[in-house]
């Protein structure tokens, strides 16, 4: 395992899941689709995963993986709120473009 | 360590009471259940130990911010019942969740290893977005929901690449450890990315500019009682942490970091307080006014991480004051609201006459948080502003000051609605508990004014 990480080289690791987390964020602040954007969220936090089980492999060192149980395991608790939450959002409007939510203003 | 098992217990507690049909019971059960809490948290005061591998530190940083937020979580609770009067079927999940909230927030605050602390983040934060969308049926709830929903989770995103490249410099999670290694010469370029990226995060939740434009809407489309919790509670729990994070990082010794730091907390503090207060001034919904007159509240906040090393006692009392007052403000404003379908100034108009005591706490609140002496907000401020010119940041204090005199402005222009217009409809009959929160939460805020060492010296 080191020896491939020492091959590629962690930055290499960083850059892929930088960018990895650029692509998630722009998802989250360009996309109206409320799906495609728990999505880009979703690509955000195991971007952020991958990095940690390089680091980890980096350091010789689990707790990196064990950590990358806790958010996967929050990541999807988080989801299904916010799943729950565009359900009820569909039900009164028949849509789940998060343009239209425009009642709140001032 | 035994506050965190407590809450998650009557946490539990709560849900089984709606399987056992207690329903009635639940409110009186969980307010004693906090309070016995609230003395078991005390009594670890001078107790500081580490439990699990360190995963959580108990310490008098960590105790007295407890104590905090459990008064606060009664206070909360205990204006539940007559709020959730409507869904009689639902309040054991509400109560639930609101003390599940509260268990984040102590693991948050008492965390001693950065796992614990994205746990706790994650909890408090999950809690929230269910609140804010509670009431299902009303557009703006979901709304308010959503976007709260949205922001939050990004915000955490943002924590954990912060997290992880702060793993990636040190090649640990333990706090003691990183605080140790931190101090060194050599780090990482990834070390100060990682920082900066948590505090973003936490700046999110803080709501603090310029990451502060979810505030307004989420506050103003959710119920009122979450609005209650989102600004006083949660402001106070975010800044905590971030305080107590970014001191085991040591962020002022380390010459690497520090002067960029600093002066980028001086520049945010400054444009919180400035476009806090300049917003606040048009709005006509008070809601959205107070989640304005937070976020210049958060601004202030702000200063305390100036004087790092020596702020935890200023800000500890100025973050009291200003959720004392808050609560004490949410629980007039949800009397004042409670059959109206929106909660503008109009609807405070001739108060003074209907309901003087009322009028007379919300005064009193506003008054607080404006900084007037005798209340606890105005020696919160002159503490923190002595401590900032003492830290040598003359410029913060000087904006501080002005603002304190805008911000007069809107509190003002309530208290005239309340005082000089004439009232609109007949007294709607006051359920006790909204006088008694009112009323106790600011008691609390005077004595608190009075006697301002009882809580400065607390944490030296």
């Amino acid at each position: 395992m080191n020896n491939i990480l020492n091959q590629i080289g962690i930055e290499n690791y960083i850059f892929l899941s930088v960018i990895l987390f650029c692509i998630g964020v722009f998802g989250v602040l360009y996309r109206r689709n409320a799906i495609i954007v728990f999505m880009s969220i979703e690509i955000m936090l195991n971007a952020v995963n991958l990095l940690f089980v390089a680091f980890s492999t980096y350091h010789q060192d689990a707790q990196g993986q064990v950590f990358v149980f806790f958010s996967m395991a929050v990541a999807a608790a988080e989801v299904a709120v916010g799943l729950a939450i565009l359900v009820s959002i569909f039900r009164n409007m028949d849509t789940i473009d998060v343009g239209n939510l425009k009642n709140l203003k001032g | 360590m035994n506050t965190l098992i407590a809450i998650t217990g009557l946490g539990v507690l709560c849900l089984l009471f709606e399987i056992l049909n207690f329903r009635k019971a639940i409110v009186p059960i969980t307010i004693i259940g906090l309070l016995a809490i609230l003395g078991l948290t005390v009594s670890e005061f001078n107790l500081p130990e580490s439990y699990y591998n360190n995963m959580i530190v108990v310490s008098k940083f960590s105790t007295v911010f407890s104590s905090l937020f459990i008064v606060l979580t009664i206070l909360l609770v205990a204006l539940a019942h007559d709020f959730y009067e409507d869904h009689p079927t639902k309040i054991s999940d509400f109560i639930a969740i609101k003390v599940f909230m509260l268990a984040g927030a102590v693991a948050m605050v008492s965390f001693g290893n950065l796992a614990m602390f994205f746990l706790g983040i994650e909890i408090l934060s999950i809690s929230l977005y269910v609140l804010a969308a509670s009431n299902r049926m009303n557009l703006k709830s979901n709304e308010a929901g959503m976007k709260y929903f949205l922001m939050g989770s990004f915000a955490s995103g943002i924590i954990l690449f912060g997290i992880c490249l702060i793993y990636g410099a040190m090649g640990s999670f333990d706090i003691a450890e990183i605080s140790d290694w931190s101090r060194s010469a050599e780090l990482p370029i990834w070390f100060p990315i990682g920082i900066s990226l948590v505090t973003i995060g936490m700046l999110f939740k803080i709501a603090a500019v310029p990451f502060h434009f979810w505030a307004p809407d989420v506050y103003e489309g959710s119920p009122a009682l979450t609005t209650a919790t989102m600004s006083t509670l949660v402001k106070v729990v975010a800044m905590a942490t971030l305080y107590k994070l970014l001191s085991a990082m040591n962020i002022d010794t380390n010459e690497y970091i520090s002067t960029a730091f600093i002066n980028i907390i001086v520049v945010l503090s400054i444009a919180s307080m400035t476009v806090g207060n300049i917003m606040a001034l048009k709005q006509t919904n008070v809601k959205r006014m107070l989640a304005f007159s937070g976020i210049s509240h958060a601004g202030f906040m702000l200063m305390a991480l100036l004087s790092i090393s020596t702020s935890a006692g200023s800000l500890l009392y100025y973050a009291s004051a200003y959720s004392l007052s808050g609560i004490a403000a949410f629980a007039v404003i949800l009397y004042v609201c409670k059959n109206k379908d929106n909660e503008n100034i109009e609807n405070f108009n001739g108060l003074g006459k209907n309901n003087p005591l009322m009028a007379a706490v919300l005064t009193a609140a506003l008054l607080s948080m404006a900084g007037i002496p005798i209340f606890a907000g105005f020696f919160a401020k002159m503490v923190l502003f002595n401590q900032t010119i003492e830290a040598g940041h003359l410029v913060v204090v000087i904006a501080a000051v002005i603002n304190s005199i805008i911000s007069v402005g809107y509190y003002f222009k309530l208290i005239l609605a309340m005082y000089s217009k004439e009232p609109n409809e007949a007294v709607a009959k006051t359920p006790f508990v909204f006088y008694a929160v009112a009323v106790v939460s600011i008691l609390l805020n005077i004595v608190l004014g009075l006697f301002p060492s009882a809580v400065l010296d607390l944490l030296g």
